[in-house]
């Protein structure tokens, strides 16, 4: 329990995807102008990369490690999830429509989304178990929500402040983004 | 300059569309990996390595492959390629491998691979997509190795691991943190924008960058429209 709770903290705060590991840079910048759909995108991300974790991991320790072909994690791993992605597309569409009309214009983006095929390889890097690697994938999806949630109210703020010419747009966003960062290096010391 | 001959693609991928500078693209191994200028050639010239064959490996099958599933067969073409480089780095240069680790397999979902192959290797012949891959190559290269030897430079004292400044020097180590990369290159783009209001502001015709909301819109055009 203690390794899952440290895993779980190291992964969503101290180790946070997007500002200390750069992974899935793409949405945070793309789709944090409004809190809302901020919070859409960072459930969606939530929902794939807890599935993602779970099949990656089985395929990993019942298909490629019992057959000897290790090496073809990328290739494997890739395509799994972009092949995830649209059966959970499918899927939520006929059984949850309630939840898809919420998620379902954010999940084909998040193919795209590196912190997917990241966490993949970290659960294999880290030697991480099963319910560890679910744990990983869940903790590392919950700080990218953390993050985005918060660089989109800053944004709605931004909207109304007198940001020089050349700092309109994607620079100011990008020292906003600095900022946070600095701040969650401050948690490093937690574990 | 002729449209498609080797010069000009080599052109475009280093000074006209260079991908760093003006399309702003592949951003996550951009502020990943550039660390020291050391690193941010090893990226550069890994990435270079696996764009310039799955160019050539895509331009070759750009007739065999069906329209409705190109996008999956990109994506099995980049992981093959990526899978060998990574076990050659591993085998021969393991201090590149350590310095890069989970930002090898990563770069599968390279922006600029993917958008190379729908943009260019999977519509032309194969002689001017490899130079296309190689200018597209180049152009990276050169932009992450001097973000790598700006922020080694302020934030180590160093240049390819020499030490540059003398040790008076008191290095400002957040250039090397994470903040750092955000910092770099948000005074990039700032730059970026200013020239591009100049020239606006004189009435000349402005360049749209392809990339104007980060690799926000890449997800759009390039890997959101996958059909499977």
């Amino acid at each position: 329990m203690r390794e899952l709770l440290m895993i779980a903290i190291g992964s969503a705060i101290v180790n946070n995807v997007v500002l200390s590991q750069f992974l899935g840079l793409c949405p945070f910048l793309g789709v944090s102008k409004k809190i809302n759909t901020a919070a859409g995108m960072g459930g969606a991300v939530i929902f794939v990369l807890t599935i993602s974790s779970l099949i990656t991991s089985l395929i990993y320790k019942f298909v490629l490690v019992a057959t000897g072909t290790e090496y073809l994690q990328t290739i494997v791993f890739i395509l799994v999830i972009a092949a995830l992605v649209q059966l959970v597309e499918m899927f939520m569409k006929k059984v949850l429509p309630p939840l898809y009309q919420a998620l379902g214009v954010y999940l084909p983006l998040i193919t795209t989304n590196c912190a997917v095929l990241g966490v993949a390889i970290t659960n294999v890097q880290e030697n991480y178990s099963i319910l560890e690697g679910v744990v990983n994938g869940f903790a590392t999806a919950v700080g990218f929500t953390i993050a985005i949630v918060l660089m989109a109210g800053l944004r709605e703020k931004m909207e109304y402040n007198d940001v020089p010419k050349a700092f309109q747009g994607m620079p100011i966003v990008l020292l906003t983004a600095m900022l946070m960062s600095i701040a969650f290096t401050g948690f490093a010391g937690i574990i | 300059m002729k449209t498609n001959s080797p010069v000009e693609r080599l052109y475009n991928g280093i000074i006209k569309e260079n991908p760093t500078f003006v399309m702003m693209i592949g951003m996550c191994p951009t502020l990943a990996v550039t660390t020291s200028a050391t690193n941010g050639i090893g990226m550069g010239l890994t990435t270079l390595v696996i764009l310039t064959l799955s160019n050539m490996m895509i331009s070759l099958l750009r007739k065999m492959i069906p329209d409705g599933v190109r996008m999956p067969a990109y994506i099995g073409v980049v992981a093959s390629f990526v899978t060998i480089v990574q076990l050659l780095l591993e085998g021969y240069i393991p201090e590149l491998y350590d310095a890069l680790g989970i930002y090898i397999p990563l770069i599968v979902v390279n922006c600029i691979i993917l958008g190379r192959a729908e943009a260019f290797a999977g519509k032309n012949k194969v002689i001017p997509s490899i130079f296309d891959g190689l200018g597209m190559g180049i152009g990276f290269t050169i932009g992450l190795t001097s973000i790598g030897a700006v922020r080694e430079l302020i934030g180590a004292g160093q240049l390819f691991g020499f030490q540059i400044l003398p040790a008076s020097y008191e290095p400002v180590t957040i250039f090397i943190m994470a903040p750092g990369a955000f910092l770099v290159l948000a005074l990039l783009v700032a730059v970026q924008n200013y020239v591009k209001n100049k020239k606006a502001a004189k009435g000349q015709p402005v360049q749209q960058s392809s990339c104007g909301q980060g690799c926000g819109s890449c997800g759009n055009t390039v890997c959101g429209g996958k059909k499977l």
